[in-house]
């Protein structure tokens, strides 16, 4: 490893604010005064954790760009469209219900494929939620396709074009989030909350947060190679997402029952899907490894695929951010559990499953750490690890009936 | 390539070189120190809790032991309660399981807890030239300024990248040690000091102290669940200084309570609490989608410590914090709504309506006809909403207006369940009335349907079945129709078939007064010869219809209804419904039916109260768990090693060497990058660069 005379240059010894380019601090003024901006706006809709979350998003978001400069584009981006798509649909909303729709109606006809009167172009091909969404599942299909393709030719360039493909699914479905929390509203100022409520709107987050990890190791770690195989698995949850909303109708949009109606969803939600999020893309990289450490030497896979100690090394830091965050959601979990229904743990069957989820990822970082294992027991160990968090994420709400089930009060 | 390494800890292997030479000293304590603090107790604990906790979520926990019997058998049932699956994590093996967790955990901190507090300290500036040459990351030069400055630029260079440095002169050679990140070793104490913690907490709240006079039997736990709390022997009674429960009691609105109900095994315990709820006002409110949107109890706490009694409104996810104790938003029910009902008598046409005030949790006694009957009434609810599935799969939700359950016990003892809708219910454009039956509660209800009348009411029906009944009256009835229909025949003819007509009829009449419609065909069934059925029937049913139909339009007539240009398609539909309830009836099982005229609502909130003195313990151990989680994984221990020695002419051997914990790829690679700044700095090049 030898290093170039610019990274030599790095400044270890200036601050860390000195590094930081023009771009980083325009990003950093345009994300704060957007979180003003939102706390001017709506802050009699919010009590003050509401507000603590909103301001810790906005310095978070900070941080985030700061440390990975790809980031700030997509936050920018994502921002200015929904802002744009946010601001066509408030006249447009206003219009149809003068007609006598209402908010739900209205809507579904400005983005309905037949409703030839009432639809709009830009609602309906790129801007309302569902359209966005629709982009970001076809744009994670195609990504996937691409990466493999860019694993057996020697030009860079599909490999770029199907990086290209995952940032801008990526902002789709941010944007989709983001359109739907507005649209929530424009239904009925009663149903409004923030979409990560239900299964459907889960699953869009679980796509984003796992390609994000994908990317910023893409990044880290230069290389292309494991784009497919962490696809694939997010291309079986857009796949899943599809026929949910095709066959259930799930993509309609519910108001919220009593026991979720509070900040702790905010943090709760998304901090598990981080976990979600890294072991799914630790489970895939476990699945390289084993491809790659059962192929041939010369052969196809031991050409293409990154070197066993690269993957071994992704594996490791993967399972432990999920870890860290996992921890983080169980314990708001439980905390919220605390305040919402009188007791931390009530041993409710996603509550165990978290549980359970936990302790086989900290037996693995244990095994790892202390005994020093390493290789493919821990990769078996991974992909059947993300068989353990399907079933807490889905088998639980399919099979088991608890408090999470939300049936009742 | 070789297969892939596995590679011991290094630290692992000098903490287990540390308790070896222990050993010899305690024998049998170490071996036992040892075993609690191994990583493969721990290791087994971890999966033990895992695979215990799978079990807990898939048998379904602390049902009634009947479901439990029904499902596995007597003996498989004995097994599972021995070993406690009912109630897993509270059974004895399972928390044994967590509290060797808390020990191994323990254990492990005792012994790694030092040494790893030591070693953040420790520069380790014995390190020899030799061994720092076999290290994986490591570099050499030949340096030749002056040796105080060369050290003082290392020390700064060090400083720069972040190091903490030590030097220390040996007799031969200058080694000055670099470290990082030693606070790296905090985070695991705090992870696995945070997990005892929250143990410890769990513990507390776990109230062994309650647990322990349950285990002596200064406690005993009440199991007549129907018991009311003022009869409660006080063994089952606990006392306002229990340090921690959580428990819930139902609250009536305007009535007030000052106990909770803790439920435990198979019945439950009493705890007092030092002040009163009141419980003013509960309300639900919907979204305008039909779905509940909030529950909420305007509650009044009256304490003598108060000045003035306390006024607050607790939801769901907004309880109230009352001097340790927490309540919370938790179910609700009803409270003992009055219903103002009437009985419509099904059993013997001759009886009476009688008008009725019903209480919910009440009773009501009914003589019928010298049996004893009582009613038992369940609960009310205002609203029903459930959700329709439309033909665009998507849900929508309908509102089937109150409805009230109650029990009709015999005087055997043997009860059915019912629940009657207050008003019509709309199916295919009809009007009924619904009321449910069932023998168990483990089955689904089976609906009559009673068409509704013009006034939505059950009246019209509940004339007509009594006439229907009435078996003079539809003798008489079917006689006229008879004769009618022979009306248009020859005399003789008449005459002949009308003796042998009137006969059939009148145990025709007499097989549809007490068994319907569904009697008849039983009836043609046994008797008639196959070859002949289907025209018997024919006749049988047009008789019957006829008939029916003028005793149907007698009483349309009396209701005042004009017929004189036939009858409306809604009154036909009716008698149609009509006929088919009939035939239900006798499956009903009840000699009357309750009709709701009116209602007083009284609904009752659910608490949960908890007092939980571990708490602030187990939010400190979670923050102290995720703070050391982060130091763990993001800030590593690094340390860098310069020897500096072996002066030949004006040049010195600079040996560089670096080694981490954990992230070796990392390192290697801000390794490589350290190694060139150092160069740089120093002013060393490559080309003295020892390979
Ligand atoms: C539920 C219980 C436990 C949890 C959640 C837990 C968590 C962790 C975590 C997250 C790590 C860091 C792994 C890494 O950095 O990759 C770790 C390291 C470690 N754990 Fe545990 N642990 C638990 C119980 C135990 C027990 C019972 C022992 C002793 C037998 C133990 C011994 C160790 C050791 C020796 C390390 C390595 C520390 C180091 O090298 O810095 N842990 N633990």
């Amino acid at each position: 490893m030898s290093a170039t005379p610019d990274t030599l240059n790095y400044d270890f010894n200036k601050p860390f604010l000195k590094t930081l380019s023009i771009y980083d601090w325009v990003f950093a003024l345009l994300t704060i005064a957007g979180a003003f901006y939102a706390w001017n706006g709506y802050s009699s809709n919010m009590d003050g954790y509401e507000v603590g979350i909103l301001f810790g998003t906005a310095i978070t978001m900070v941080a985030l760009g700061w440390y990975w400069k790809q980031s700030r584009t997509l936050m920018l981006s994502v921002a200015a469209v929904s802002v744009y798509a946010v601001s066509q649909y408030e006249p447009a909303v206003m219009a149809l219900k003068s007609q006598g729709m209402d908010g739900r109606e209205a809507i579904a006809a400005l983005s309905s494929l037949v409703d030839k009167e009432h639809s709009k172009f830009l609602f309906k091909f790129f801007i309302s939620s569902t359209s966005a969404v629709m982009w970001m599942s076809a744009l994670y299909f195609f990504a996937t396709a691409t990466y493999f393709i860019a694993l057996f030719v020697k030009s860079e360039f599909p490999g770029r074009v199907a990086t290209r493909m995952t940032w801008i699914a990526t902002a789709m479905g941010l944007i989709g989030l983001m359109v739907r929390w507005r649209e929530s509203y424009l239904i009925n100022v009663d149903f409004g909350h923030i979409p990560v409520s239900n299964l459907y709107e889960v699953f869009i987050l679980f796509s984003i947060i796992t390609a994000l990890i994908y990317l910023f190791y893409e990044m880290r770690y230069k290389t292309r190679a494991l784009g497919g195989f962490v696809l694939l698995i997010i291309s079986a949850a857009v796949a899943f997402l599809l026929w949910y909303q095709f066959d259930k109708g799930a993509a309609e949009i519910q108001p919220l029952v009593p026991a979720l109606q509070s900040y702790w969803m905010k943090i709760h939600v998304p901090a598990n899907f981080i976990g979600y999020g890294c072991f799914a893309l630790a489970a895939m990289v476990g699945v390289v490894f084993l491809i790659r450490n059962n192929a041939t030497e010369g052969g196809l896979a031991s050409r293409v695929l990154p070197q066993n100690d690269m993957l071994d090394d992704i594996m490791y830091k993967s399972i432990a951010l999920g870890f860290a965050f996992f921890t983080i959601a169980t314990v708001l979990g439980a905390l919220w559990a605390a305040e919402a229904w009188g007791g931390y743990w009530s041993w409710d069957p996603k509550e165990t499953w978290a549980l359970i989820v936990w302790l086989n990822y900290a037996a693995w970082l244990h095994m790892r750490l202390t005994k020093g294992w390493r290789g493919a027991p821990m990769a078996w160990w991974s992909v059947i690890g993300l068989f353990v968090t399907l079933f807490a994420f889905l088998g639980v709400n399919m099979f088991l009936s608890g408090l999470h089930s939300y049936g009742e009060l | 390539m070789p297969p892939f390494f596995i590679e011991k800890n290094k630290l692992s292997k000098s903490v287990m070189s540390t308790s070896v030479k222990k050993s010899r000293h305690y024998r049998f304590s170490s071996i036992l120190v040892e075993f609690l603090g191994s990583m493969n107790l721990a290791i087994t604990v971890l999966v033990g809790i895992a695979i215990a906790s799978i079990i807990g979520t898939i048998l379904r926990q602390n049902e009634p032991y009947q479901n439990y019997i029904i499902k596995f058998g007597p003996f498989w049932h004995d097994v599972f309660v021995s070993l406690g699956l009912y109630d897993i994590y509270g059974a004895w093996w399972f928390v044994s399981l967590l509290f060797f967790l808390l020990l191994t955990t323990s254990v492990c901190i005792v012994r790694n807890g030092p040494s790893m507090l030591r070693d953040m300290r420790n520069f380790r500036t014995h390190a020899g030239r030799n061994s720092l040459r076999a290290f994986h990351n490591k570099a050499e030069w030949q340096a030749s300024s002056n040796q105080d400055e060369l050290i003082n630029s290392i020390e700064a260079h060090m400083h720069d990248e972040g190091y903490r440095t030590r030097t220390k002169v040996h007799d031969d050679h200058t080694m000055i040690a670099a470290m990082r990140g030693s606070v790296n070793r905090l985070g695991y104490l705090f992870t696995h000091i945070a997990i005892v913690v929250i143990c410890v907490g769990s513990v507390i709240m776990y109230n062994m102290p309650l647990k322990y006079a349950l285990f002596t039997g200064e406690v005993k736990i009440e199991t007549d669940n129907a018991l009311p709390a003022s009869k409660v022997p006080t063994e089952s009674i606990l006392t306002k200084d229990n340090p921690s429960f959580r428990g819930s009691v139902s609250i009536s609105e305007g009535q007030s309570a000052n106990i909770v109900f803790l439920n435990i095994e198979n019945g439950f315990l009493i705890q007092q609490l030092p002040f009163d709820i009141e419980l003013k006002d509960f309300r639900i409110e919907h979204y305008v989608s039909g779905q509940p949107k909030s529950f909420e109890s305007d509650l009044v706490i009256y304490d003598d410590e108060l000045e003035k009694p306390l006024e607050t409104t607790i939801s769901v996810n907004h309880p109230l914090l009352y001097k340790g104790y927490a309540m919370y938003q938790a179910s609700f029910n009803d409270g003992g709504s009055k219903l103002s009902l009437r009985a419509w008598p099904l059993s013997d046409p001759k009886l009476e309506t009688l008008d009725l005030q019903g209480e919910v949790f009440g009773k009501i006694p009914m003589d019928i006809d010298g049996k004893v009957y009582t009613i038992e009434f369940d609960d009310f609810r205002k609203f029903n909403i459930n959700p329709v599935e439309s033909e665009t799969s998507k849900k929508k939700f309908k509102n089937y207006g109150p409805n009230f359950t109650f029990k009709l016990r015999d005087d055997q003892g043997q009860a059915r369940e019912y629940v009657n809708y207050m008003s019509p219910i709309e199916q295919n454009k009809h009007f009924y009335l619904l009321s449910g039956v069932r023998s168990s509660v483990a089955e689904p209800f089976r609906y009559l349907y009673i068409p509704a009348d013009a006034q939505g009411s059950v009246k019209r029906f509940m004339t007509f079945y009594a006439a229907m009944q009435d078996k003079q009256k539809v003798r008489k009835v079917v006689s006229e129709t008879i004769n009618d229909m022979l009306s248009g025949l020859p005399a003789e003819k008449r005459l002949e078939i009308s003796d042998d007509m009137k006969k059939t009829t009148r145990r025709l009449v007499d097989i549809f007064v007490d068994g319907g419609i569904d009697g008849i065909n039983k009836h043609i069934e046994k008797n008639i010869p196959e070859s002949q059925r289907q025209k018997a029937t024919t006749t049988y049913y047009d008789i019957l219809r006829k008939a029916l139909g003028n005793l149907y339009i007698n009483i349309l007539q009396k209701e005042g209804i004009d017929i004189s240009q036939g009858i409306t398609d809604a009154d036909s539909d009716f008698f149609d419904d009509a006929l088919t309830v009939y035939g239900n009836i006798d499956e009903y099982g009840a000699p009357f039916y309750l009709e709701l005229k009116d209602f007083e609502h009284i609904q009752a909130s659910g608490l949960q109260i908890a007092r939980a003195p571990g708490k602030e313990i187990i939010v400190f151990g979670c923050v102290m768990l995720i703070v050391g989680i982060f130091i763990m994984f993001y800030i590593q221990q690094r340390r860098c090693w310069i020897w500096v020695g072996n002066k030949t002419g004006s040049n010195y051997d600079v040996i560089l060497a670096g080694s981490c914990n954990r992230n070796e790829r990392d390192f290697s690679q801000d390794f490589a990058k350290i190694k060139q700044r150092f160069a740089q700095r120093l002013g060393l090049h490559e080309d003295d660069e020892h390979h």
